[in-house]
C-alpha cells in the first residue's frame, strides 16, 4: 500500500509511534523543531535523493514561507493553517521560478545558479520592509487552528506540527512511488535515457523542483508559527548548507535519512549549546566523522547493512 | 521473524540516538535560583560579551553571598540565530527552572527572547543588546533593559561631539535597519545641537570590506566628523582604512566597546570617540571592581557590557532576597517591578535605578581614545571627554511608546 515495502511499513510505523510518545518524555517545542527541519530536509531529498538536482539554494523557500506565514498570521491575523498553506505557496511560486531558470544547466552549475538566487531572496529580505530587517517578524501568534482551536499550549501545537509531518511524509514518498516518482529516478540514472524514451525531462525536474520548494515553504510556514518569529537565519545560505548536511548525514535517497538527520543536527545544536565556544568544534568533527564513517549516512548504512530500502 | 529482528535493531539504534536527550538532569527548582546567561560564545561578539558575561554574573553572586537560598549560574550560546536563542530561552523556563535570563546581545535574539520572557512572565534583564525597541515599542513588563542602547550612544556621542566644536557629520551607514535607525538616531541629535549633517552613503551589507570610496567620499565632503553607523567588523574595517587613507576627519564610532579598541590596537584608534556607561578606570570603585574581574578574567577586561552584568545580577538578587524566593519564582514582572522600585548601587555603576518602563538609568561617557603615547599601563585606553547626567543621557519615558507606561 501506498508504494511502501514491509520493512518500511514497520519502520513507518516505529517513527509514527515515537512521534506519538515522544512529547511525553522528551521537550515539545525541541520535538516540534526537528519535525520542521526533518520536513525541510524530506523536501530537499525528493530533489536532490531522487532527481540528483544538488540545490544549494533551498534556504530561500523556507525563509520565505517562514516570512510569508510569519506576515500572515502577525499583519493579516490569518488562521495558522491559511498562514502556513500560503507559505508553501510562496515556496512553490518562487521555486517555479528560481526552477525554471535552474534546470536549465546541470551538476555545479545548476548547484550556483540556485545558489545567486538564494543569495538575491536573502537580501531582498535584509531589505524588504515587511521583514523587519535584522530583527525578523518577531511575536508572530500561534492563533487558533480553524479558528477553533486555540493553540497557546505546546501539546496542542505539537499535535498539528505532527500530522502535518506525517501527512507530508507519507505524500513525499507517495510522490517518489508513483510513476511519476519512477520516471524522476530515471532521469536521475541517466537522463539521456530518458529523453530518448520520450519522457520531456525537463517538464519532470521543474514539477520536482517545485514540489520541493512548496514543502520547504511549508516547513518554513510551521516553524515561523511553532516559534513565534522568522528571520534572516531561516533564509542566510548557511541554512541551506545545514540541510545539505541533515540530508547526508541521514542517508540521501532514502525516505527515512533526512528524517534522522534532522534530528541528529537540530539535536546537536540544541544540546550542545551549553558548552559555549565548543559548539562548532565539536559540530565539525560529529560532521567529519559522519562523513568517513558513514558515507551513506546513518539511515542509509543502516538499510545496507541490513539489505532492506529504508 | 528476522525481519523483524532487524528492524528492532533499528529502532534500537535510533532509541539510543535519543536517550541522551532524556538523561538530562530536570533541576529542582525548590530553593535555588537559577540565572541563565545567554550570549555569543563563539562568534563576533565573544569578546563584548561571552565567557566574561558569565564570570562576572558569578562573581556577582560570590559577593553577594546570598542568605538562605542558594544561586546557580548557568549558560548557552546562542549562535546568533534568533530561533536558537529563543528555544533555549523556552527550554530554560519551561523545564530548567531559570528564573532569569541575563545578557543576550544581537538585538534579533534579544527581541526574541524577550517575547518568550513575556509569555511566560519570567524576568529577562538584558545587557547585551542595543535596540532601544526593548523598552520602547517591543517593551514588556518583566524585561529590562541594563546600561547602554541605540539612543543613548546617540546622544553621547552625537550631542557631546557638536558642543565640542564637531558640528558638521558625515556618515557611513550599513545598509539595513540597524545602521539607518544608528544614523537617524544620531542626525536628529546631531541637528538639535546645532551641528548639520553634510550627507551620507549606505553600503551594503553583509560582505562590504573595502570601505575606500566612501572613505574618500566623505572626506571631500568637507565635514569635520565621520560618524559610523555599523558595528563589529565592518567598524573595525572602516577604522582601519580610514587610519590607512590618513582621512583627517574625527572618527566617531557609534557602537563600540573598550574590547574592541583593545583588538584594534592604539595605533589604529587612537582618536577615535565612543561612548561606554562604563569604565574600569573611572574611580576608585570601578578599579577596585576591574581588579576582581582581572582576576577570574585575565585577557579580557571587562567592557560596560560585562560591567552590566555583575551590576544586573547584584540588583536581582538584592531584589530577590527583599521579597523571598518564593515569591520572586513566581513572577517575572514581580521581580522587575521590585528591581524597578530599589535603586541601584554597585562598584561598578555607582547609584542608579531602573525607569518604570525598564530603562536602566546611568550615566554615559563619551571617551576618546588615547595615542599609544599617552597610554601608561595595560588597557589605559580611554580618556573622558564629556559625562552626561543619567537623566539626561537616555531617551525621555514618553518618546519610547512601552504599551504599560502610563504617559
Amino acid at each position: 500500500m501506498m508504494g511502501f515495502s514491509r520493512p518500511q511499513w514497520i519502520a513507518f510505523l516505529v517513527m509514527a509511534a515515537l512521534v506519538v510518545v515522544a512529547p511525553y518524555v522528551l521537550y515539545p517545542v525541541f520535538l516540534m523543531k526537528v519535525l520542521c527541519f526533518a520536513l525541510f530536509a524530506c523536501a530537499f531529498n525528493l530533489l536532490v535523493g531522487y532527481v540528483g538536482l544538488l540545490s544549494f539554494g533551498h534556504a530561500a523557500y523556507f525563509g520565505m514561507g517562514a516570512y510569508v506565514s510569519a506576515y500572515a498570521a502577525k499583519a493579516w491575523h490569518l488562521t495558522p493553517e491559511v498562514a502556513i498553506v500560503l507559505g508553501g505557496l510562496t515556496g512553490a511560486a518562487m521555486g517555479s521560478v528560481f526552477g525554471w531558470l535552474a534546470i536549465r544547466r546541470q551538476g555545479i552549475y545548476f548547484a550556483m545558479i540556485t545558489l545567486a538566487l538564494a543569495q538575491m531572496a536573502y537580501f531582498f529580505c535584509l531589505q524588504a520592509p515587511f521583514t523587519g530587517g535584522e530583527d525578523g517578524i518577531q511575536q508572530v501568534p500561534r492563533g487558533s487552528l480553524f479558528g477553533l482551536i486555540p493553540l497557546h499550549s505546546d501539546m496542542a501545537t505539537y499535535w498539528v506540527v505532527a500530522v502535518i509531518f506525517l501527512g507530508v511524509f507519507l505524500l513525499i514518498h507517495r510522490i517518489v512511488h508513483s510513476p511519476f516518482g519512477q520516471v524522476l529516478k530515471a532521469i536521475r540514472e541517466n537522463e539521456p535515457r530518458a529523453t530518448s524514451l520520450g519522457y520531456r525531462t525537463d517538464d519532470y525536474k521543474l514539477v520536482a523542483f517545485i514540489l520541493s520548494a512548496g514543502i520547504a515553504g511549508l516547513a518554513g510556514g510551521t516553524k515561523s508559527l511553532v516559534f513565534g518569529i522568522a528571520t534572516l537565519t531561516d533564509v542566510h545560505f548557511s541554512m541551506s548548507g545545514e540541510v545539505v548536511l541533515m540530508t547526508l548525514l541521514g542517508g540521501m535517497g532514502t525516505i527515512f535519512g533526512p528524517v534522522m538527520g534532522a534530528l541528529i543536527s537540530t539535536s546537536m545544536e540544541n544540546y550542545l549549546a551549553e558548552f559555549g565556544a565548543w559548539v562548532s568544534v565539536t559540530q565539525g568533527v560529529i560532521f567529519v566523522v559522519c562523513v568517513i564513517a558513514f558515507r551513506r549516512g546513518v539511515i542509509g548504512e543502516l538499510a545496507a547493512k541490513l539489505k532492506i530500502a529504508l | 521473524m528476522s525481519l523483524s529482528r532487524r528492524t528492532l535493531l533499528g529502532t534500537a539504534a535510533a532509541a539510543a540516538t535519543t536517550v541522551p536527550l532524556i538523561g538530562r538532569a530536570r533541576a529542582q527548582a525548590g530553593q535555588t535560583i537559577k540565572i541563565g546567561v545567554l550570549n555569543d560564545q563563539s562568534g563576533p561578539y565573544r569578546d563584548t560579551g561571552g565567557i566574561t558575561s558569565v564570570l562576572c554574573s558569578k562573581l556577582a553572586v560570590q559577593e553577594f553571598a546570598a542568605k538562605g537560598f542558594n544561586v546557580e549560574v548557568i549558560s548557552a550560546d546562542h549562535q546568533n540565530k534568533p530561533d536558537v536563542g529563543a528555544s533555549i530561552a523556552r527550554q530554560w523556563f519551561d523545564r530548567d527552572g531559570v528564573d532569569m535570563i541575563l545578557d543576550v546581545p544581537n538585538s534579533g535574539v534579544a527581541l526574541a527572547v524577550a517575547s518568550v520572557a513575556k509569555e511566560k512572565n519570567k524576568l529577562h534583564v538584558n545587557v547585551g543588546a542595543a535596540s532601544a525597541d526593548l523598552t520602547g515599542k517591543s517593551c514588556a513588563p518583566s524585561v529590562i533593559s541594563w546600561c547602554y542602547d541605540t539612543v543613548m550612544l546617540a546622544k553621547s556621542t552625537g550631542g557631546a561631539i557638536v558642543k565640542a566644536g564637531g558640528d558638521s557629520w558625515f556618515f557611513i551607514t550599513a545598509d539595513y535597519a540597524f545602521g539607518h535607525r544608528l544614523q537617524d538616531d544620531t542626525s536628529e541629535i546631531v541637528t538639535k545641537s546645532g551641528g548639520k549633517v553634510a550627507g551620507s552613503v549606505a553600503y551594503p551589507f553583509p560582505g562590504t570590506t573595502d570601505f575606500s570610496s566612501f572613505l574618500l567620499q566623505a572626506q571631500s565632503s568637507g565635514a569635520k566628523v565621520l560618524g559610523l553607523a555599523n558595528a563589529g567588523a565592518d567598524t573595525v574595517n572602516s577604522i582601519k582604512q580610514a587610519k590607512e587613507f590618513g582621512i583627517s576627519m574625527k572618527v566617531a564610532a557609534m557602537l563600540m566597546f573598550i574590547t574592541d579598541v583593545n583588538a584594534l590596537g592604539l595605533d589604529v584608534a587612537q582618536g577615535l570617540n565612543l561612548t561606554e556607561s562604563f569604565y574600569w578606570d573611572l574611580n576608585d570603585r570601578t578599579r577596585a571592581f576591574t581588579k576582581r574581574v582581572v582576576k577570574v578574567s585575565p585577557d579580557n577586561w571587562p567592557n560596560m557590557i560585562h560591567a552590566g552584568c555583575y551590576s544586573g545580577t547584584l540588583h536581582f538578587l538584592k531584589a530577590v532576597t527583599d521579597m523571598g524566593v518564593a515569591e520572586a519564582k513566581k513572577s517575572g514582572t514581580a521581580i522587575a517591578e521590585r528591581m524597578k522600585k530599589m535603586p541601584t548601587e554597585d562598584d561598578a555603576f555607582g547609584a542608579g535605578r531602573i525607569r518604570e518602563d525598564g530603562r536602566g538609568i546611568f550615566k554615559s561617557y563619551l571617551f576618546e581614545v588615547k595615542k599609544p603615547s599617552e597610554s601608561k599601563a595595560k588597557w589605559d585606553y580611554y580618556k573622558t571627554v564629556a559625562t552626561t547626567p543619567a537623566e539626561e543621557a537616555w531617551r525621555p519615558l514618553n518618546e519610547g511608546g512601552c504599551y504599560y507606561v502610563k504617559s
